[in-house]
């Protein structure tokens, strides 16, 4: 890959990020999204359009979030200082809702009057039907048959908030198949609904979309950065599932060639067992919901059924942005197993009195780790994707606690 | 000329509509893959587009997500539906077959060596579901090979577009008579008669047209306006649980051939 003088130039028009990217869609997709497209471009320029959001992510998100010195926890590691982006704490608890509350407002101004989403953890369904009912609009979320029986609290709260949640019993009954169920339907019913996809996976413009609304979370990381301690962290970290928590936090600093940029993935079991997520540190390239992209697939290309002890990773694809950072050498991404992110649940809530989604342990996790790489006065810029009420559950099950 | 072409022109001076029934390889069983191929041919079948099992077929409605289930289950591969198709031309020289299917599958397996082997194996052409006239530059060595690049159309199209599609098509020109999954059923023949016209005023090849044919006599409505009509999921749906292939034979033909009476009576 010839050298990248500017990473904030992608993608280009066709939605491609070198290789990765594109709109690998069935025909009668390629209207509406060349609609959505339209509409998102013409936005994304539009000042009204941005002094809209603003507002939001101010008075109803509560941005901007801050960024805390976890202090005893870096004591307790005895290496670099450890800074955590608390993106748990916005409303519903996680960065989805920068998306969900900027892909809502797309679709009141294309005049969509019914939202469909899929979701793995339940995190993306609940942000999405927050919004939806924040603007009267219908809405209709796909989870696989297997996450709603791991996320029942989730799942509750997406029907409180007036949402439909269809079980899709499909495939491996996770959120590759709640996906491609939330395509059929919009192919469907386009004329009235607006998909909102929670990653930055999909066809173009979906990864440029979902990356732009996230991208927040790293504009105000680097400022903060910059106002409280007068300069840039060694390294970033964040956990990879689809990947937009973590193109959220880098994407601000990916022409800060001195900031070192680590994607922590789910490991599950062990890559060498199989049982993992681990899509860019050991898939291959390929083709998977609309865009070319790093997969887990076998020799056939299928794609293989993956395992994580968080929903929210559990995806055997991943956001086209991150597999072009991988090859152009720009981030790495590494594997954190479930063992590793249990063991960074536990210590984060004793040491800091946070209790961290499963999903941002393995951040915390990976984090960790680096910190011991880097002396006492080095930064560790850790996103702290989503807050980990919703896995209680699944935390005392797998300690064998009865809650 | 290839196949295709040599299909569609004999159809077209015999002033008859074509008969496409696409079944995925390996369901209702691997074993009885190729004699399903003949028993299409026996009952009428004019051209065979065989679908290729893929795991996430965005684009297709629950019968055909289960026929493809059911096949990877078996272990069904691309390499066993080309080497299905190979065995078929040992005894079909002339019977066009099409593969349907996900492009993951020929990234996987190479798109070099899957033009190679295709050719090799008798297949005629490729339909990918995911993959538009947009991004079709990866299918440039299966087109070097001679395999047709089958493309979609679809009531979404915008005008421009489709004149590029009809321009750019090869084989046929497979209509998609409505936006929705396959299986569906919804179908006003009257609106798509109108679009189809208008796409076989501008498409050199000819036009097929597919997406929610259940039986004979939606069939027969569609022959009207197509060169020819695909029919896919209810042909699936009929076929699962078939346990010989007398059995799949006997199926196929009591389906397929009031089908292709009704294509002929008109």
């Amino acid at each position: 890959m010839p050298e990248i003088r500017d990473f904030h130039a992608f993608p280009d028009a066709q939605g491609r990020f070198g290789q990765f990217g594109g709109s690998y869609v069935a025909e009668t997709l390629m209207a509406p999204l060349a609609e959505l497209t339209e509409a998102y471009l013409r936005l994304r320029q539009d000042p009204a359009f941005i002094a809209e959001l603003d507002r939001d992510l101010t008075h109803y998100v509560g941005r901007p979030s801050p960024v805390y010195f976890a202090e005893r926890l870096t004591r307790h590691v005895g290496g670099a200082r450890i800074l955590l982006k608390r993106e748990d704490l916005n409303h519903t608890g996680a960065h989805k809702i920068n998306n969900t509350v900027g892909q809502a407002l797309v679709a009141r101004h294309m005049g969509k009057t019914r939202i469909i989403a899929e979701t793995g953890a339940g995190q993306h369904g609940v942000a999405s039907a927050t919004v939806a009912a924040r603007l009267g609009l219908q809405c209709v979320v796909y989870m696989g048959a297997t996450d709603i029986e791991r996320q029942k609290i989730n799942v509750y709260r997406m029907k409180l908030l007036g949402a439909e949640v269809v079980p899709v019993t499909s495939g491996s009954k996770t959120l590759k198949d709640a996906l491609n169920e939330a395509m059929r339907d919009w192919v469907t019913n386009v004329a009235d609904t607006f998909y909102i996809i929670g990653t930055v996976a999909g066809p173009h413009p979906y990864p440029l979309m979902v990356r732009d609304f996230n991208a927040i979370v790293g504009r105000e990381a680097r400022t903060q950065l910059l106002e409280q301690y007068g300069r840039l962290p060694d390294v970033l970290t964040a956990c990879v599932g689809g990947g937009s928590n973590a193109i959220g936090l880098f994407h601000a600093f990916l022409n800060d060639r001195e900031v070192r940029i680590v994607g922590a993935e789910a490991a599950g079991e062990g890559i060498a067992t199989g049982h993992h997520a681990a899509s860019l540190a050991a898939g291959r390239p390929g083709v998977l919901h609309g865009n070319r992209t790093y997969v887990l697939c076998d020799d056939d290309g299928q794609i293989t059924e993956t395992h994580s002890v968080s929903a929210g990773l559990d995806y055997p694809g991943v956001g086209p942005e991150h597999a072009f950072l991988k090859d152009a050498g720009r981030a790495d991404y590494v594997g954190v197993t479930d063992d590793e992110a249990l063991e960074a649940f536990h210590l984060l809530a004793r040491t800091e009195g946070i209790l961290a989604a499963l999903e941002s342990s393995h951040a915390v996790a990976q984090a960790v780790k680096l910190a011991r790489e880097y002396p006492k006065d080095g930064i560790v810029l850790c996103n702290l994707s989503g807050r980990g009420d919703k896995d209680v559950h699944t935390i005392a099950a797998r300690e064998g606690v009865q809650v | 000329m290839n196949r295709i072409d040599r299909r569609f022109a004999a159809l077209k001076s015999a002033g008859r509509t074509g008969l496409i029934p696409f079944v995925t390889a390996g369901d209702p069983s691997p074993e009885h893959a190729v004699a399903l191929m003949h028993a299409l041919v026996e009952s009428g079948a004019d051209v065979i587009e065989l679908g290729v099992p893929f795991s996430d077929p965005m684009a297709d409605g629950p019968v055909i997500q289960h026929a493809s289930e059911r096949a990877i289950a078996k272990g069904v591969g691309l390499g066993d539906v080309l080497g299905w198709v190979a065995e078929f031309r040992r005894r079909d020289a002339d019977t066009p077959v099409v593969l349907m299917g996900y492009l993951n599958p020929i990234e996987i397996h190479g798109y070099e060596r899957f033009a190679t082997e295709a050719v090799q194996a008798g297949v005629d052409g490729v339909l990918l579901v995911d993959c538009p006239l947009e991004e079709s530059e990866v299918l440039a060595p299966l087109r070097a090979a001679g395999l047709a690049q089958i493309l979609l159309a679809a009531p979404t199209t915008a005008p421009d577009r489709l004149s590029k599609l009809c321009a750019a098509a090869e084989g046929f020109l497979y209509y998609v008579s409505f936006a929705g999954i396959t299986g569906a059923a919804r179908l006003s023949t009257t609106d798509i008669a109108a679009r189809v016209a208008d796409v076989r005023a501008h498409a050199k090849a000819p036009v097929a047209v597919g997406f929610g044919v259940r039986d004979a006599e939606s069939a027969k409505a569609i022959a009207g306006f197509a060169d020819a009509v695909v029919i896919g999921s209810a042909l699936v749906e009929r076929l699962a649980g078939a346990v010989s292939s007398e059995d799949v034979a006997g199926r196929v033909a009591a389906f397929l051939q009031p089908v292709r009476k009704a294509l002929d009576a008109r």
